[in-house]
């Protein structure tokens, strides 16, 4: 299947309700909203389709193309690995002038030769980007070749930057996943246990914060997509009982395929927030018991949860001293515009303010439940506006991604990342205690009085 | 003395190269007001951008034409227009860099065409300064990106002009920080004269809190329009690198500003040769202050050099920065055992080292097995792990440390300091002695060396 078809094939995503609401006309134009020149933010679909496979740790991960697509970005994100490091190796084909003219077919080749020959990796992802598309070279041709030759999987990634954002970056790797790699090995065994995480991706080691526990309670984790993954995990992922996909819609189509595919039912879940986590492990039960996991599963997962909730709001409480009365601005998306909602309002905090930019209908239902009818959502906030609120002290911390850090740190006010860069775990019980404990340091840390002081000199004069 | 070769692989692993492109966007950013426009996918833009923000901790204002697959293939004039009309709406940037990408010179598009097109059907557009510089991401490295956006912001914007006696143009090379841009101008102002900096990083990528009615989408400070004008008028150009010849070049033909090239400033020689030249120009003495700190570092270098005589240092940086370091540590007495670089420059053929690397920090990492030091910018991280000895940090991107942009290599102060923060390496991991330490020593052949 061509690049062309396969893009319209992803936008015409069943599973997606949002999708399923548009006319034919509409849906052909995509999930992502046509890019303003000059004044675009985000990274491109060759960015998303990284995103989503560098955290399978045990594979090289090769990028065809000029130095500016893995020169300028390679080892840049935090999925952690528990064993293997080779996924923070960056390999690229360099492609210089020549290449382009005469085509880098060879060099590509030749490129998947020396990596399985110096590395030895379980499979080789090679990733396409815009120039060699371009220039037309045969990405699937040359991974097919070499695969035959090398005796290993390639696994070619169609998913050049200027097909479009990295949601659909995303979703494209998610089909590259299903074409060439799930379904391909069995796993040496199956319990009425095994689960698959799909969309988790181990940032900062937010699947260890959960793992613990699916643990307790037996589950296992036959293959998360893709945090801390093997290969061999994700080849044979497809013998798993259930599935939750984790936190977004972008791998929306994997989950939906290989319900179709494998019979493996899934429901869409986050692991941000403490209701939502034991929602998460709910509905995880359900779905196994529904499979054939012994009923009493769901006993001993109500247990687990009446036990963590309780340890957790107990942990929240101990902070509320320093978080009371404080008040929170919210820019971020989608399910953490109001996931995390409850648990700050639970140290006492007033969230004054949440962006509801690429949040859902069901989304903005939920802040409405949490925050009332009048609850501050704003579609866009450019950053000014955002340093105008900061400054006239109308929140006392920004909660948001790497992006508007500076707004927050130029206008004196404490900030806290809690999107994909941010260097905590935040995910489960221990996650949504983590982030209330990160906020009162954050509100607590005695700078903030020091450089708010204007210089002696400056006094005076004003 | 060295031989130049490029590595023969058809993969690079680890790359130590960045584009071009960002490069030019660096030069840019160091100009007041400025918004640096790639013309690409917003992919080019994003790793770009996240790549600086890691780097200096600032916000970094970088645009993209977001060319999409259909734009690429039927030319991107349309793209490139709501782009300008955009930002000039929403940030009124008094100066433009428009800098082409992978996608945009294969397609072929003739950007300073369009620019023409463009400004006939905008006049609105008249009264912001737009700057094209071609930067093929397939071709050359960072640091041509940035000599290739100076060039063409003097060739595109200095005026001749009466000339003002005490006034200097000083060209940095993108391997010095605004710490050391900073540094630099202060020399040079303590002699009296006026320094234009061109870019001047110092002033808007230095790391500082602007006053809340400063608070802009474009650059916080750099290089005005105005002195870049005026760069004409100066008695001479002080260029720092070997990368910033053609930029003085072609300031000189423009304007006729005879130029003097400092292939490095750090190290005891190369600082003495330009406060020697400083104080020629503006007929002033070497203020004490000068004299002083070259004694101190006199005796930086007399303290040091015991811990730097004998070690075997491998260095992956780029042409002007390998070179300006390469020849520091070789001064002080350290062997350079593995030298890789990005891109071609004639300084590197000068190094006192068998052979430079055109390559990558896999080419670094295996020829640095046996050497007591890595020097590298962040990325080096992992195979300074693997070697099992320490990384200094150099150049960018230097994502995992605090003050990147206040890193000080020039001068006699800088250089002092560098003394000090390598040679406290080398005492941090020289090794203690124990009973097996020369035992093998003993009896064995010749050979084993």
């Amino acid at each position: 299947m061509g690049l062309a078809d396969k893009v319209q094939e992803v936008f015409h995503e069943p599973g997606c309700a949002k999708n399923l609401g548009k006319s034919e006309k509409e849906r052909k134009k995509g999930c992502s909203k046509q890019l303003t020149p000059g004044a675009a933010a985000g990274g491109c679909a060759f960015d998303g389709a990284k995103i989503v496979l560098q955290p399978i740790t045990d594979v090289a991960h090769l990028v065809h193309g000029p130095i500016a697509c893995e020169g300028n970005s390679w080892d840049n994100r935090g999925a952690k690995s528990s064993g293997p490091l080779l996924y923070r190796t960056g390999f690229t084909t360099d492609l210089h002038e020549t290449d382009v003219i005469f085509g880098g077919e060879k060099r590509l080749y030749q490129a998947i030769k020396e990596t399985i020959a110096k590395y030895n990796p379980e499979a080789v992802f090679v990733y396409q980007t815009c120039v060699p598309a371009m220039t037309g070279d045969d990405l699937e041709a040359v991974c097919k070749a070499a695969a035959q030759k090398f005796g290993k999987p390639i696994i070619p990634v169609n998913s050049p930057g200027f097909v479009g954002s990295k949601n659909l970056g995303n979703k494209l790797a998610g089909e590259a996943l299903l074409d060439y790699v799930i379904g391909t090995q069995e796993p040496e065994f199956t319990t009425p246990y095994d689960i698959n995480l799909i969309g988790e991706y181990n940032l900062a080691g937010e699947l260890w914060q959960v793992k613990p526990l699916f643990d307790e309670l037996g589950i296992r984790i036959l293959a998360c997509i893709s945090g801390d993954a093997r290969y061999r995990e994700i080849a044979s992922s497809h013998r798993a009982k259930a599935a939750m996909l984790v936190c977004s819609k972008a791998m929306i189509n994997v989950a939906r395929k290989m319900q179709e595919r494998y019979g493996i039912p899934f429901f869409e879940g986050s692991f941000y927030g403490i209701s939502d986590t034991s929602f998460a492990l709910r509905e995880i039960a359900r779905l196994l018991i529904e499979r054939g996991a012994p009923e009493e599963l769901k006993t001993r997962t109500e247990a687990l949860i009446a036990r963590e909730e309780a340890r957790a709001w107990a942990r929240i409480e101990r902070f509320r001293p320093y978080l009371s009365g404080k008040k929170a601005l919210l820019v971020t998306g989608g399910v953490k515009s109001w996931s995390v909602v409850s648990a700050l309002q639970e140290a006492g905090m007033i969230v004054v303010g949440t962006s509801v930019k690429k949040s859902t209908a069901e989304d903005k239902e939920r802040i409405k439940q949490l925050m009332g009818e009048d609850a501050h959502m704003f579609e866009d906030l450019k950053p000014k506006e955002i340093y105008r609120m900061l400054v006239d002290a109308k929140a006392d911390i920004l909660l948001s991604g790497g992006r508007s850090q500076f707004v927050a740190l130029k206008a004196k006010v404490p900030w806290l990342d809690i999107n994909q860069e941010r260097h905590h775990a935040y995910a489960g019980y221990e996650g949504m205690v983590e982030l209330v404990k990160e906020i009162a340091k954050a509100i607590s840390s005695p700078i903030w009085s020091q450089v708010r002081r204007p210089a002696p000199w400056e006094i005076g004069s004003g | 003395m060295a031989e130049v070769v490029s590595s023969q692989k058809a993969c690079m692993v680890n790359p130590l190269k960045m584009s071009q492109p960002l490069g030019a966007a660096l030069a840019f950013l160091g100009m007041a007001d400025a918004m640096p426009l790639f013309h690409g996918s917003q992919g080019c833009t994003s790793f770009g951008l996240v790549l600086l923000v890691r780097h200096f901790r600032e916000a970094i204002p970088l645009q993209t034409t977001a060319m999409n697959e259909v734009a690429t293939v039927l030319g991107g004039l349309e793209n490139l227009e709501q782009a300008l009309v955009n930002l000039k709406q929403r940030a009124n940037p008094a100066l433009i860099g428009v800098c082409s990408t992978g996608v945009t010179e294969i397609k072929g598009d003739d950007v300073e065409g369009y620019l023409k097109l463009i400004l006939n059907r905008h006049p609105e557009l008249a009264e912001t300064q737009i700057v094209y510089v071609s930067t093929p991401d397939f071709k050359g490295a960072f640091q041509d990106g940035w000599s290739r956006a100076v060039t063409k912001l003097l060739e595109q914007l200095a005026e001749p002009g009466r000339c003002i006696p005490n006034q200097v143009n000083l060209l940095p090379g993108c391997h010095l920080t605004p710490g050391d841009v900073e540094e630099l101008r202060e020399i040079i102002e303590a002699f009296g004269l006026k320094a234009l900096v061109i870019p001047d990083l110092s002033g808007s990528l230095d790391g500082h809190v602007p006053k809340m009615e400063e608070f802009k989408p474009t650059t916080l400070g750099g290089t005005t329009l105005g002195e870049i004008r005026a760069s004409g008028c100066s008695i001479l150009t002080l260029a720092v690198g070997e990368q910033m010849r053609p930029a003085a070049e072609a300031l000189k033909a423009k304007t006729g500003v005879p130029y003097v090239l400092f292939d490095r400033l750090t190290g005891l020689i190369p600082n003495d040769e330009f406060t020697q030249c400083l104080s020629e120009v503006s007929k002033m003495p070497v203020p004490a202050k000068y004299q002083r700190q070259r004694s101190q570092l006199v005796d930086a270098m007399l303290d040091g050099h015991f811990y730097f005589g004998g070690k075997r240092v491998a260095i992956g940086a780029e042409p002007d920065l390998l070179w300006a370091i390469g020849m520091f540590l070789s001064e002080m007495g350290a062997d350079i055992g593995r030298a890789v670089t990005t891109t071609y420059s004639p300084v590197l053929e000068k190094l006192p080292v068998e052979e430079v690397v055109i390559g990558d920090l896999e080419d670094l990492e295996a020829g640095a097995v046996g050497c007591d030091l890595l020097l590298t910018h962040s990325h080096g991280r992992q195979a300074a792990a693997r070697l099992g000895i320490p990384l200094f940090r150099l150049g960018l991107p230097m994502f995992d440390r605090l003050g990147a942009a206040h890193q000080l290599s020039v001068g006699y102060r800088g250089t002092r300091d560098l003394i000090f923060a390598l040679g406290n390496l080398f005492l941090e991991h020289s090794c203690e002695p124990t009973p097996e330490t020369w035992r093998h020593h003993v009896g064995a052949q010749t050979e084993a060396g």
